[in-house]
C-alpha cells in the first residue's frame, strides 16, 4: 500500500512526464470514466443504498445520469475548449500572434462529500481531467461503501500512473495536505473549507471550495400554491433533505402560509403515502451523529407534519415547523435533513432584510407568478445560484456555472466551467522580430519626441479604438 | 484625477524611485488612464447578463448569468509601479460595483501620500478609502487590516507576504488574486536576430532600475550566441544611458535603502561584465550584467527585483528548459528566436504567468490579455475585463413558470419506471443534439 507521499509523487512524475497533454489521452481517460459508468451501474447503485438507501430512481437520475451527461459534454467539447482563445490585436501588434491558452495547473486533489458520493467527486473529477491535469480523488468515509467501490473501480479504468483514489479519513486527509498540489477541490462543511484553505495557502494553492449554507425560500402570494408545494417539498426531501441546495427554510407571510402548509401535507402524503417509513421512495440520514444533530432540531417551533424519528433505522419523517423563530436552533445551522422551518415574516422586504441578516447562501429561491417580486428578490439579494418557481434546477443547466459566494464558497464549475476551473490561461504573445525602429521609441535616451509618438498611438479613446504602445 | 494632478504624481515618482518622466508617463499615468477609459467604454456590456444555451426541459424559462459585485474589496499595491499597481485592479473592483479599500504600498510613500489626499476629492468617499499608515511596520499593518472581512483581497508583491496574505483571508472564506514576482527566465537561442534580442532584453531589465515584475530576471544564453550578445549588450547599455548612467536622467534609483543592500550583496556572483558601480547614499547601482553564473549562486535563488541581470550559458535548448522547469514558475517565460519550432517547445515545455517570444514586458499591457500568475508567482488575473470579473461574482439564475407543471411531476415520488425511462429518453435526447444535458 503505497503512503499519500509515494502517490503524491508518482502522479507529479507522471504529469512532468507530459502524458496528459494530448487530446487523445484525455479523450481516452473520457471515454474509460463513460464505461466505468455504464458497466458498473448495479455495483453503484446498491453502494449508494448502502450508504444512503438512495432510490435508484434518484441515484439513476442525481448520480449515474448527471456524472455521464457531464462526461460526454466534456468529450464533445474537448478540442473546442482546449483551443487558444485569440484576442483583439491593436495597430500595433497587427503583426504579432496574441492568445490565451489553456495549461493544466498539474496535479489536483479532489475531496468529495458524503451526500452525493459519486456525483460530487467525480464531475470536477472530470473538469481535472478534461483540463490534461493529473488527480487524486480522496472521496468521504463517511459514505464508505461508494468510496470503496470508487477506489476499486477507478484504477481498472484509468491510468494508473496519473489517477488515484485515497480512501480514508481525517488522519489520511490531513496527510494529503500536507503534499504540495496545484489546485484543490473541496466540496463539504465550511469548517472543514477553512481548515483547506489554510493548507492550500502554505504552498500558494489555489482552491475551489463548494460549501453549504442555508438556502432561502420565499412564497409570495401570487404563486399557484398546489405546484409550489410540490416543487419546494420535491426539492427538501430528495435523498432525504441531504442536498447542498435543497430550500432550507421557508418566508412567507401568515396568509400564504395557511395555505402552503396544507398543501404540503397533501402533497407528502402523494408522495410517500400515509407513513413514509414505509415508502421505498425516500432515503435515510447518512449516519447516528447527523441523525442526533437533526433529531435535536425537531423542537423548534411546532411540528405541523412529521416529526417520527427510527434511531435504529436512521429515520426521521418528512417534517414541516411552523412559528419558527430566527433565534431558534434550527435557524442557525444548514439543516441537512428532512425538515422545513416555515418563518411567518409581513412582507418582502422583511423577508429581503431578513435574507440579507445572514451569510449568502449556495441558493436562494423565490415563488411567485409576478415578475416584479422575483426581480426585486433577485437584485437585493447575492448567493451562488437562484432560481424562481422552482428549486435545484439551476444546478443541473451545465451551460450555468455551479458553486458559492462569501461562506457558500468560491469558484465554479459545471460544462466548460469545470475545464476552466482547472486550467491555467497563460497570456501569450508571439511577437515579430523586425519593426526595430518602432520599438526604439522606447528605448532611452528618452526623448519627448518619441514620448509623443507613443502616447499618440498608445491613447485608448472614450468610446474609441484600442491602440497600445509598442 | 490623473490628468489635473499629473505633474505632482510625476514629482512623487521621482522621489520614490527616480522614475524617469518618459517611463512615469507611459509604464504609470497612460496605462491607467486607458484602463479606465478601456472600463468605461465596455462597462455597460460588461454588466449585461449573459444568457446562456438552454436545453430540452428550461426551453421555456429564462436563463442567464447575473454579474454580481463582491461586497467591500482590498487592494494592496506595490511599490515598483506604485500607482499602476494598486490602480489597474482598483478600476477592475470600482467597474464591478464594489467598495473599495486601497492600501497603496508605505515604501514609495510619496506616491502613497499623494493618492490619499487625492482620490477622496475625485471619488465618493463614503465608497472608496485609501489607508496608508506612514511609514510604520508594514507587515504588522498589514495583518491589522486583515483582521477585517473583505469579500476578495488583491495583493501584488512578494511570495512570502502572498502566503501571509492567502492565510489570513482563510478566516472569512475571502477569495483571493496574488500577483507575486519570481524569477522570469528569458532564453536566447543561437537562431536569433542578437541585435534586436540584446535591446528588448536590456531595456526590459533596466527600466526602472530593473525594479519590474515582469523584467527578465535571468538569461540562458545558447552558448553559440552568447560572445555575440554580450557585444550588444555592451553597445546598446551604452547607447541607453551613456557611459556614466548615474548621469543619466532616464536611469531609475532603487526604492530603499535595505533593497539596494541585498542587491549589492548579489554582485559577487559569477564575473562582472558591465556595470557593478554602486553608490548608496543615491541608492544607485549600475545597470549590470553577469557572466559565468551557476545555478546555485545566491543571485538563483529568489528574484533580483533591481538593474542585475545574470547570463547563464547553456549548450542547448533542452539544457534551458530543464534549468526553467527546475524552479518554481515564474510571471513570465520569455524566448528569443526566429524558429518557431524553438518558441513552440518552450512555451509548451513549460508553464508560467504569461509567455512572450521576441519581446520582454510587453505582454501585459495589452487589455485583451489576462495578466496574473500560477504555482509560486500567484493566483488569479486582471487587465480590462479580466479586473472586472475578478471583482464579480456570477450568479446563475434561473426563471421558471410556476403555472406550468407538465413535465416537472415525472421527478416526483412515487417513483415509477415509466417516468424514468422518459426522463433518460429526454436526456438522450439532448445529449445528442446539443452536446450535454441536465435532468429535468
Amino acid at each position: 500500500m503505497s503512503s499519500t507521499k509515494e502517490v503524491a509523487a508518482r502522479l507529479r512524475e507522471a504529469f512532468n512526464s507530459g502524458k496528459t497533454r494530448t487530446a487523445e489521452f484525455r479523450l481516452k481517460q473520457l471515454k474509460a470514466m463513460l464505461n466505468l459508468m455504464k458497466e458498473n451501474e448495479g455495483a453503484l447503485l446498491e453502494a449508494l443504498k448502502k450508504d444512503l438507501r438512495k432510490p435508484n430512481f434518484e441515484s439513476i437520475i442525481s448520480e449515474v445520469l448527471f456524472t455521464k451527461n457531464e462526461i460526454v459534454c466534456a468529450i464533445n467539447n474537448l478540442t473546442e475548449w482546449m483551443k487558444p482563445e485569440y484576442v483583439e490585436k491593436t495597430l500595433v501588434t497587427k503583426l504579432d500572434t496574441c492568445f490565451i491558452k489553456k495549461e493544466p495547473f498539474g496535479v489536483a486533489l479532489i475531496i468529495g462529500p458524503w451526500n452525493y458520493p459519486i456525483q460530487l467527486v467525480l464531475t470536477p473529477f472530470i473538469g481535472a481531467v478534461a483540463a490534461g491535469n493529473c488527480a487524486i480523488l480522496k472521496p468521504s468515509e463517511v459514505s464508505p461503501n461508494s468510496s470503496q467501490l470508487l477506489s476499486e473501480l477507478l484504477p481498472k479504468y484509468l491510468d494508473k500512473d496519473c489517477f488515484a483514489v485515497v480512501c480514508g479519513g481525517v488522519k489520511e486527509t490531513t496527510e494529503l495536505l500536507e503534499e504540495k498540489f496545484d489546485y484543490i477541490f473541496f466540496t463539504g462543511g465550511t469548517h472543514v473549507g477553512k481548515i483547506i484553505m489554510t493548507a492550500a495557502a502554505k504552498h500558494l494553492t489555489p482552491v475551489s471550495l463548494e460549501l453549504g449554507g442555508k438556502n432561502p425560500c420565499y412564497v409570495d402570494k401570487s404563486c399557484d400554491i398546489n405546484n409550489t408545494a410540490h416543487r419546494i417539498a420535491w426539492a427538501r426531501f430528495l435523498n432525504m433533505g441531504q442536498t447542498c441546495i435543497a430550500p432550507d427554510y421557508v418566508l412567507c407571510t401568515k396568509a400564504v402560509r395557511e395555505e402552503l402548509v396544507p398543501a404540503l401535507i397533501n402533497c407528502l402524503e402523494e408522495f410517500y403515502g400515509k407513513n413514509p417509513q414505509e415508502s421505498e421512495d425516500l432515503g435515510r440520514i447518512i449516519n447516528e451523529k447527523h441523525f442526533n444533530r437533526l433529531k435535536a432540531l425537531l423542537s423548534s417551533g411546532k411540528v405541523a407534519v412529521g416529526g417520527q424519528t427510527d434511531e435504529k433505522d436512521k429515520y426521521i419523517a418528512p417534517t414541516v415547523l411552523v412559528d419558527v423563530k430566527e433565534t431558534d436552533p434550527v435557524m442557525q445551522e444548514e439543516i441537512f435533513g428532512p425538515i422545513l422551518p416555515i418563518v411567518d415574516v409581513e412582507n418582502i422586504d422583511e423577508a429581503i432584510a431578513f435574507m440579507n441578516r445572514h451569510e449568502k447562501p449556495l441558493a436562494l429561491y423565490v415563488y411567485s407568478a409576478d415578475n416584479k417580486v422575483v426581480k426585486d428578490v433577485l437584485e437585493r439579494t447575492s448567493s451562488g445560484g437562484f432560481c424562481s418557481n422552482d428549486c435545484i434546477m439551476q444546478m443541473t443547466l451545465f451551460s450555468l456555472p455551479f458553486g458559492g459566494v462569501g461562506d457558500s464558497g468560491m469558484g465554479m464549475y459545471h460544462g466548460r466551467f469545470s475545464f476552466d476551473t482547472f486550467s491555467h490561461k497563460r497570456a501569450c504573445m508571439l511577437r515579430s522580430a523586425g519593426m526595430e525602429k518602432i520599438s526604439a521609441l522606447r528605448y532611452p535616451p528618452y526623448g519627448s519626441h518619441n514620448l509623443s509618438i507613443i502616447e499618440w498611438t498608445t491613447e485608448i479613446k472614450e468610446k474609441g479604438s484600442v491602440c497600445c504602445i509598442m | 484625477m490623473l490628468e489635473n494632478n499629473e505633474s505632482q504624481f510625476l514629482k512623487a515618482l521621482q522621489h520614490d524611485l527616480h522614475k524617469p518622466k518618459f517611463e512615469a508617463l507611459l509604464s504609470e499615468i497612460a496605462v491607467i488612464k486607458n484602463e479606465a477609459i478601456y472600463a468605461a467604454n465596455n462597462l455597460e456590456e460588461w454588466m449585461e447578463p449573459e444568457y446562456v444555451e438552454k436545453t430540452l426541459s428550461t426551453a421555456l424559462d429564462e436563463c442567464y448569468v447575473l454579474k454580481e459585485p463582491l461586497g467591500v474589496v482590498l487592494v494592496i499595491g506595490h511599490w515598483s509601479f506604485p500607482l499602476q499597481l494598486c490602480l489597474i485592479p482598483f478600476i477592475g473592483a470600482v467597474s464591478a460595483g464594489n467598495c473599495v479599500v486601497v492600501r497603496p504600498s508605505e515604501t514609495a510613500s510619496n506616491t502613497a501620500e499623494l493618492l490619499q489626499n487625492l482620490l477622496p476629492k475625485y471619488l465618493d468617499n463614503e465608497c472608496y478609502h485609501v489607508i496608508y499608515g506612514g511609514h510604520k511596520d508594514a507587515q504588522n499593518d498589514l495583518s491589522d487590516l486583515l483582521q477585517h472581512k473583505f469579500d476578495h483581497v488583491f495583493y501584488t508583491g512578494d511570495a512570502t507576504t502572498g502566503k501571509l496574505v492567502m492565510q489570513a483571508a482563510t478566516k472569512f472564506l475571502t477569495p483571493v488574486t496574488l500577483v507575486l514576482a519570481g524569477k522570469n527566465p528569458c532564453y536566447i537561442d543561437r537562431n536569433c536576430d542578437i541585435y534586436m534580442a540584446a535591446r528588448r532584453i536590456a531595456w526590459a531589465r533596466f527600466v526602472n532600475a530593473g525594479q519590474n515584475l515582469l523584467a527578465p530576471d535571468y538569461v540562458l544564453c545558447h552558448a553559440d550566441v552568447h560572445d555575440k550578445l554580450l557585444k550588444e549588450l555592451y553597445t546598446c547599455v551604452t547607447e541607453f544611458y551613456g557611459e556614466a548612467p548615474e548621469k543619466s536622467p532616464d536611469f531609475g534609483r532603487l526604492v530603499s535603502i535595505e533593497h539596494y543592500q541585498k542587491l549589492k550583496e548579489l554582485l559577487g556572483c559569477g564575473k562582472l561584465f558591465i556595470g557593478g558601480k554602486s553608490d548608496e547614499g543615491i541608492k544607485y547601482i549600475a545597470p549590470t550584467i553577469l557572466l559565468d553564473v551557476k545555478e546555485n549562486d545566491p543571485i538563483m535563488e529568489k528574484d533580483i527585483f533591481g538593474p542585475v541581470l545574470p547570463i547563464i550559458k547553456v549548450c542547448a535548448l533542452e539544457e534551458a528548459i530543464n534549468i526553467i522547469r527546475k524552479r518554481e514558475k515564474p510571471l513570465a517565460v520569455y524566448v528569443y528566436s526566429s524558429n518557431f519550432k524553438v518558441i513552440s517547445e518552450v512555451m509548451s515545455r513549460t508553464s508560467s504567468g504569461c509567455f512572450c517570444s521576441n519581446d520582454s514586458g510587453m505582454q501585459n499591457m495589452f487589455l485583451t490579455l489576462p495578466f496574473g500568475g500560477v504555482g509560486g508567482s500567484g493566483m488569479g488575473c486582471c487587465h480590462g475585463k479580466y479586473g472586472f470579473d475578478t471583482f464579480s461574482h456570477r450568479r446563475a439564475c434561473i426563471l421558471r413558470n410556476i403555472g406550468i407543471e407538465c413535465v416537472t411531476y415525472l421527478r416526483y415520488p412515487p417513483y415509477v419506471d415509466k417516468n424514468l425511462s422518459l426522463i433518460l429518453w429526454a436526456s438522450s435526447l439532448s445529449r445528442r443534439s446539443s452536446g450535454w444535458c441536465q435532468i429535468s
